[in-house]
């Protein structure tokens, strides 16, 4: 980013604190997950102290039911949400603006079937097929990244095309085309670059998305596999001692997730702010 | 530029909280609420017809109230005082008396007896259900089998009142095998009217339609929410029943069932975990009735014919690698009985009994390298997700001491639908299941467990003819030293082979308002609702 | 021209709804579970299991399979489930009452609460109201739909008591209104049941709100846009000129027409709902389609999963199709292309 839309960001941002904020979060979450791990008490995995333990001074968060300390396996779990939530993005990102900008650029045979494909997905309740898919294919991490990032294609496919095709007769395209580039090259070197900063705001919607998609999957027995410390599971887990007066298991565990998801949603309202102030709603 | 938010918002609320503070709707009569029970239970029945193919355990329940058998069982206490059923007591249902010879017995029926459209019940009834069950296949078959009821040709009618059953050999659980919830007794005639060419049997119309003589009949079904049974004034078989109506829901959230019961708004309730069940018993407010589940055992299996568990060495390592203690406390939370650290040899012919076994990691470890794994080995663990509650903290505790002692284990959940197919192929290295079996006799458990037949149920392929030599014998023994001793020695077989390590009995709990009267504890574990009542 | 319009839309989604048969088929068939296993029953022998295959036609290959299940489809029949022992076509009509009802209101109290919060925020620009309702509406939508649910249920059933017994549609002695809708709260009014109709909507109150939060943020964001836009457009500007008091400004005039986008997210958001409705069933017993699918998914009881995903499938297309023309009939000027 050059000089000038540096401090644009830094007008945007110092004129609405609540973007600021949201990065703020994010740089937080970012380095729970990077280093958060190496640092907590106890290990999450193991058995810590007696079970089903009230916040104390020795447990902040309280124990689970097998007496592992929550506040490790929160912080721990941190990691693994994310790692998912940004392997999926990155995938869907990848393959959903290519394919979009493609079908926008080109039009004819790669619009038609790229739309197929979009509209196929779209077709069935997400979460509905997310769920399918890892029924199918066995509840392994990768097995998880890949259903969320299926079930979000269409929507970048979508921008990704509307996107591509208003640009399709822009003059730096007509440019290029009488200079004798290729369309890939086309594709790659004047449409790509132009759609990153949209898609750039697509992408932490998206995050917040996938991170509720797993707690979503865990509920239901789908996710990710014990002892992995992940916050949907601890949601689920805690989900029946509620009633028994044991809030803890599943409230910070629950408010780690509503965090995250909070941060990506605010940072994505922040960034369509800094790179189109017309489309702010 | 003002406007009315106040008024928006005001409306909303307004709105919002005066729906919530409506009051539940309340029946217009106590009275009729004191003779209904509200059940709520996790598992919806998905038959009532318990012939039917794929009938699940809650359609047993069903089919258990809406008919009646030839005979049923009497009633003892248990040590703690409650109702237990007797299986050593045979009393007449709708046979009113039965004469025993060596290769038959003879029942006469009820006279009085009809079924609830009022057609009265003949020994022809009797011998097209009877024949139904052997036919159809399945876990109906399989279950007359248990006591040597193969053939149509067994089931003779000799006169209207009168029905003969010939027997094959001399089994000992013939008789009881009458009074399991299986040979139900249907109505023929109204059966065979709904029948076609392509379904002799009525399968297809008795799933949803019962059509017998027991102490309840069905009000309502909707299938996957509700089941609603009426009782039925014409029942001769026993004594009136205390509830006019039965009202079984189903509630998929543990949580939410517990609630439901600590509010008074349901009255009973099986299917809560066992943490739940050790808190209500504390509290008091309820009343919890635990009954240890007879001839049930949750253990560990170790694949006898491949993999690193063919070495007996190495299955003695992990018997005494297992976390006994803490798997009592963190998974059962108390709520079972242990079985292990008894004596190194049998002492009784009791069934389950406990195992030589206690945790003892140094053991353990000189073992595996006797076994000839010094640098320990890498395995599986296996169990059925449907039953998480109680097999997950086991397989996780377990999993911990086992990498103490050199195995290292990944954990395979396997959905409940797969779990039976696993079992099935037998491939599994380890595993962690439960099995009971209906009848109450160690000759029976060890039959389909540890018999080299190689029934579903012995998991573990464990064949030896030692082991299965003893357990004939013992089946078929006319005297009792004989029984005994054969008994005594196909557990020593078993402690020293140890292709299972047993874990514990579990206790089938059952959590109820203080209202309730009559609970009996039956092997089937479903809940009867003949013999319950509400006090005021 | 409508009959046309909707015909060109209908064929147009035909590859979709072809689309959506396959892979529906392909999914449960990679489904792990045996109902072969399940159908011989608790004690059977591999041979029996695979007599049992050999009947169900699942030993065939795929292609024939895939041959056999557009048979069935053609003639109504989704194949029968295993859990409830119905015909999932059955089960699914019984059912989908229950989801509906459910999501309609869910979809009503977020639209009343969305569009009253777009609508403020947009007064007052980038004002601390603003600021505020963006965060209450985000809040909304971050938290898991079934933690919402289970925290309602503690402190308004458990706690405080106010909310009845989370039972499923009706309290546990009360029987349903006579069927004319399949929809509880309707029928009772219909046949003039007040008890019923109070406990019905006390039952749904709950469930409807944990679901209808989630919705609350986009609604009110489009709301907020669209009216940042009308509020600054040529004849609003004309209406306060001509000395119309603010009411009548922001509520007849800019709001109606501030609505159009937002009747396009109220469909996205609808469809959307259909399927968060899966995990808020599950916490309040709803007995709907979702939980429906989800205890047959977790059985490996796919029959019940197929009808399900396919009549979501079906619906959608037909709820896009009832959007566009809604659309179009809002306002003409809008090209809809066939």
């Amino acid at each position: 980013m050059s000089a000038a839309s540096l401090a644009h960001a830094r007008h945007v941002l110092s004129g609405n604190p609540v973007t600021a904020l949201a990065f703020g979060l994010f740089a937080l979450l970012v380095g729970t997950a990077i280093i958060g791990p190496e640092l907590v008490p106890f290990d999450p995995i193991a058995a810590a102290g007696p079970a089903l333990q009230p916040p104390s001074a020795r447990h902040p968060f309280g124990t689970d039911a097998i007496g592992r300390d929550v506040f490790s396996r929160v912080i721990a779990a941190a990691r693994l949400d994310l790692g998912m939530a940004f392997a999926a993005v990155a995938i869907v990102f990848a393959c959903g603006t290519l394919a979009g900008a493609a079908a926008g650029l080109f039009g004819g045979w790669t619009d038609r079937i790229v739309g197929r494909l979009a509209d196929t997905i779209m077709a069935f309740p997400l979460f509905v097929l997310a769920m399918g898919i890892v029924a199918a294919l066995g509840n392994t991490v990768t097995n998880i990244v890949i259903a969320t990032a299926v079930v979000n294609f269409p929507l970048y496919v979508r921008i990704a095309r509307t996107e591509a095709s208003t640009r399709r007769g822009a003059g730096y395209v007509e440019a290029a085309r009488l200079s004798g580039y290729g369309e890939a090259h086309i594709l790659f070197r004047e449409i790509l670059p132009n759609l990153l900063p949209i898609m750039m705001v697509q992408v932490s919607l998206t995050l917040g998305y996938a991170i509720l998609n797993c707690a979503g999957l865990s509920f239901i027995g789908l996710g990710v596999r014990p002892p992995a410390p992940e916050w949907g599971i601890m949601v689920a887990e805690g989900a029946s001692a509620i009633i028994s007066g044991e809030w803890w298991i599943a409230l910070f565990p629950g408010l780690a997730l509503m965090t995250a998801v909070f941060t990506f949603n605010l940072l994505g309202d922040g960034l369509r702010d800094i790179v189109d102030p017309r489309r702010r709603t | 530029m003002t406007i009315d938010r106040r008024l928006v918002l005001k409306g909303t609320a307004a709105a919002g909280a005066a729906a919530l503070a409506a009051p539940p709707f309340r029946p217009a009569a106590a009275q009729s609420r004191r003779e209904t029970l509200l059940m709520v239970s996790e598992n919806p029945p998905n038959s009532t017809d318990i012939h039917g193919v794929g009938a699940n355990r809650p359609a047993y329940e069903a089919s258990w109230n809406l008919y009646d058998r030839l005979l049923t069982f009497g009633v003892k206490k248990d040590s703690n005082g409650n109702d237990h059923y007797d299986y050593e007591t045979l009393l007449p249902e709708l046979a009113e008396e039965w004469d025993l010879r060596p290769m038959s017995v003879t029942f006469k029926l009820r006279r009085d007896a009809r079924f609830q459209d009022g057609t009265p019940v003949t020994a022809a009834d009797v011998k097209w259900s009877f024949d139904r069950a052997v036919s159809v296949g399945g876990f109906p078959t399989f279950q007359m089998g248990a006591g040597s009821l193969e053939k149509r040709e067994q089931f003779v009618v000799v006169d209207d009142h009168t029905f003969r059953v010939d027997f094959l050999r001399r089994d000992k659980l013939t008789m009881p095998d009458l009074g399991v919830p299986v040979p139900v007794i249907i109505n023929a005639g109204l059966a065979r009217r709904n029948a076609t060419e392509q379904d002799p049997w009525a399968m297809t119309w008795l799933r949803s339609n019962p059509a017998g003589s027991g102490a309840y009949r069905l009000e309502r079904w909707v299938p996957g929410q509700e089941m609603v049974f009426a009782r039925n004034d014409a029942w001769t078989q026993g004594p009136r029943p205390g509830l006019a109506r039965v009202i079984w829901r189903i509630v998929p959230q543990s949580g939410n069932r517990r609630a439901l019961l600590e509010r008074g708004d349901a009255d009973l309730s099986f299917d809560l975990p066992p943490k739940d069940f050790q808190e209500l018993q504390a509290a008091r407010r309820l009343k919890v009735i635990s009954t240890p589940v007879e001839n049930a055992l949750q253990y560990i299996g170790m694949n006898c014919e491949r993999g690193p568990f063919t070495n007996v060495k190495l299955r003695q390592a992990v018997a005494c690698a297992v976390p006994y203690q803490r798997l009592m406390e963190q998974a059962l939370f108390g709520q079972a009985i242990p079985m292990f650290g008894g004596p190194a040899q049998p002492e009784t012919a009791a069934w389950p009994q406990p195992s030589p076994f206690t945790t003892d990691l140094a053991r353990a470890r000189a073992l595996v390298a006797e076994a000839g794994f010094p640098n320990g080995l890498d395995t599986t663990l296996s169990f059925d997700l449907g039953l998480a509650t109680v097999n997950e903290p086991i397989s996780l505790a377990l999993a911990e001491n086992l990498a103490a002692i050199g195995i290292r284990v990944t954990i395979n959940k396997v959905p409940g639908a797969n779990w039976r197919n696993e079992l099935l192929k037998k491939e599994m290295p380890l595993i962690t299941n439960t099995f009971g079996g209906w009848l109450n006799y160690p000759d029976y458990f060890f039959y389909w467990a540890y018999h080299g037949q190689n029934a579903v149920f012995n998991s573990m392929s464990y064949r030896n003819p030692q082991m299965d030599a003893l357990i004939d014998r013992s089946r078929f023994a006319e005297d009792r030293a004989e029984y005994e001793a054969a008994v005594k020695g196909f557990v020593a077989i078993a402690w020293a082979d140890v292709p299972r390590i047993p874990l514990f009995q579990p206790n089938l709990n059952v959590a109820m308002q203080q209202s309730i009267q009559g609970y009996r504890y039956w092997f089937h574990r479903q809940l009867d609702y003949r013999t319950l009542s509400k006090t005021a | 021209m409508m009959l046309a319009v909707i015909a060109g839309r209908l064929a147009a989604a035909l590859p979709t709804l072809a689309g959506v048969v396959v892979v529906t088929f392909l999914l449960t068939r990679a489904l792990p579970g045996d109902p072969a296993a399940y159908f011989a029953g608790p004690a059977a022998t591999r041979e029996a299991v695979e007599q049992i295959r050999a009947q169900l036609g699942l030993d065939r290959s795929l292609g024939v399979q895939f041959l056999g299940y557009l048979r069935e489809l053609a003639r109504g029949d989704l194949g029968l489930s295993i859990t409830t022992g119905q015909p999932v076509l059955s089960d699914i009509v019984a059912r989908l009452p229950a989801s509906a009802e459910l999501t309609l209101l869910a979809l009503l109290f977020a639209a009343l609460a969305g569009i009253s919060l777009g609508a403020l925020a947009a007064l007052r620009p980038n004002g601390w109201l603003d600021n505020l309702c963006r965060v209450i509406a985000t809040l909304g939508v971050c938290l898991p739909a079934f933690f919402t649910g289970l925290l309602l249920i503690y402190v308004f059933y458990y706690l405080l008591g106010w909310a009845p017994a989370p039972l499923g549609r009706l309290d546990a002695f009360a029987a349903p209104p006579p069927h004319v809708t399949g929809f509880f709260l309707i029928d009772s009014l219909l046949a003039g049941d007040g008890e019923t109709f109070r406990s019905a909507l006390a039952q749904i109150l709950l469930p409807a709100l944990s679901l209808g939060i989630f919705a609350v943020a986009p609604i009110a964001r489009i709301t907020r846009g669209s009216m940042l836009a009308v509020m600054s457009s040529d004849f609003i500007r004309a209406a306060r000129a001509h000395g119309l008091s603010a009411r009548t400004v922001v509520i007849a005039y800019a709001l109606r027409n501030a609505l159009l986008p937002v009747v396009t997210t109220l469909g996205m958001v609808f469809s959307f709902l259909l399927g968060a409705n899966v995990l808020i069933e599950k916490v309040f017993a709803w007995p709907g389609i979702g939980s429906y699918a989800v205890e047959a998914l977790i059985a490996s009881d796919y029959a019940p999963v197929q009808g399900f995903v396919m009549t979501m499938g079906f619906l959608y297309v037909l709820l896009n199709l009832a959007i566009d023309l809604l659309y179009r009939v809002i306002d003409p000027r809008m090209e809809v292309t066939a």
